[in-house]
């Protein structure tokens, strides 16, 4: 590679660690957003990880059998048992003496929101020592784009067809967990990196359930352009529509990145080919549930203790 | 980070060679998903402020950094255009790949 010599050789600077724990070649689709959640996720947990990986994308991103794309041990669990197969390896490193190995549930929407909910709530209930990531892409993207209860409000899918679009809220699924009274729950999103690695590495360093859900685009079940990724990610939060905050103890909840104006969330809808058929009276119907939701949070936020 | 080097198809001959258990064995950097693209990023180094987002957006890890500016690495990049487009000085253009 020839590079410009007359130029002075500055250093570069790096908001995020040099090191890598997610290798290319991995099978995900262009403009993946969930493997942009993985790799900031295994920068800010390091080598001592082990994952626990249920049906979703990510069991094919990583690769068939004898292969695998990240640098880190994973388990291929059931569908609805992410969350207990991770408390059961995290209380088997504990028999052997293993104390350090953080241990990672890492699961999509559908293995939070639905399927993976009742052993979710159990194991935050006994507050068992895991971090537990859902990687939010709306859908079951793996299998074809079904409706799952993370599918926002008008959403196109191939189960609720134009016709008939989705014409339910999408799940506070951090409120129930909020509820949970569990240490630690955060909203990241793949578009602010360096919010998503300080709340990891703050994740890391708590005892308990630990809950991070994280907003990561795709490209292929969203029908955007894969090069819009980072930017839908970032209007996803400039239109209040996926805030970023942090709950601790259930109790004390802080958001991280007020926007200095709201922008319409037309503007981030009709970037996706899922909304496209949305009329005006969908989309004022939309605008007044995301001021709902947001007046609501800036009011837990005001009624926190500290 | 430095380049990553293809690595070789783990192949089996017959079943005793496999393992008991279904542990990984390799990497899968023998998919070159460098034939996916359509679209190649070429980055002008001339007008690069080495911010490094580039790096820190590539969904595939393709982009390395050498000598203190980003590498494309073509075996793996998927062309999916992205740091093209969140690029703040816009020096990656996408060309379009020829057959």
């Amino acid at each position: 590679m020839n590079h410009p010599q007359k130029k002075k050789q500055n250093k570069m600077r790096l908001t995020l660690p040099l090191e890598e724990y997610m290798h290319s070649g991995h099978l995900a689709c262009q403009g993946c957003g969930a493997t942009l959640a993985m790799r900031y996720v295994l920068k800010a947990l390091g080598q001592r990880t082990a994952l626990c990986i249920p049906a979703c994308c990510w069991s094919v991103i990583d690769g068939p059998f004898p292969y695998s794309s990240l640098d880190v041990p994973i388990f291929h669990c059931a569908f609805e048992t992410a969350a207990i197969s991770a408390a059961g390896l995290k209380a088997g490193l504990e028999m052997v003496g293993d104390h350090e190995t953080q241990v990672v549930a890492w699961a999509g929407d559908g293995g939070t929101f639905d399927i993976g909910i009742q052993a979710l709530s159990g194991v935050a209930e006994r507050n068992d020592d895991i971090i537990y990531v859902c990687y939010d892409n709306e859908a079951y993207m793996n299998t074809g784009i079904q409706r799952s209860s993370a599918t926002p409000f008008g959403a196109w899918t191939t189960t609720t067809p134009v016709k008939h679009y989705k014409n339910r809220p999408k799940k506070d699924i951090d409120a129930i967990l909020a509820a949970h009274r569990i240490p630690y729950v955060a909203t990241a999103n793949i578009s602010y990196p360096e919010d998503l690695y300080r709340k990891v590495l703050k994740a890391k360093n708590i005892k308990g359930t630990r809950f991070i859900h994280i907003y990561a685009p795709c490209p292929s079940g969203w029908k955007t352009r894969p090069e819009d990724t980072i930017k839908l990610g970032k209007l996803a939060v400039q239109t209040c529509i996926f805030p970023l905050f942090e709950v601790e103890e259930g109790s004390t909840w802080k958001i991280n990145i007020k926007p200095r104006e709201k922008k319409p969330v037309e503007e981030y809808l009709m970037r996706q080919g899922r909304f496209r058929h949305l009329t005006a009276e969908a989309i004022a119907l939309i605008q007044e549930e995301v001021d709902r939701r947001w007046a609501r949070l800036l009011k837990y936020e005001e009624t926190s203790p500290l | 980070m430095k380049k990553q080097q293809p690595t070789k198809k783990i192949i089996f001959h017959s079943e005793k060679e496999m393992p008991l258990a279904p542990y990984s064995l390799g990497s899968m950097l023998h998919n070159r998903t460098g034939a996916w693209r359509n679209i190649r990023p070429e980055i002008n180094l001339e007008n690069c402020i080495q911010c490094g987002i580039c790096w820190k957006f590539c969904p595939d890890v393709a982009i390395y950094i050498e000598n203190e500016y980003p590498v494309v690495d073509y075996t793996y990049c998927k062309g999916c255009g992205l740091c093209a487009e969140e690029c703040p000085v816009k020096c990656i253009t996408m060309v379009e790949e020829e057959k």
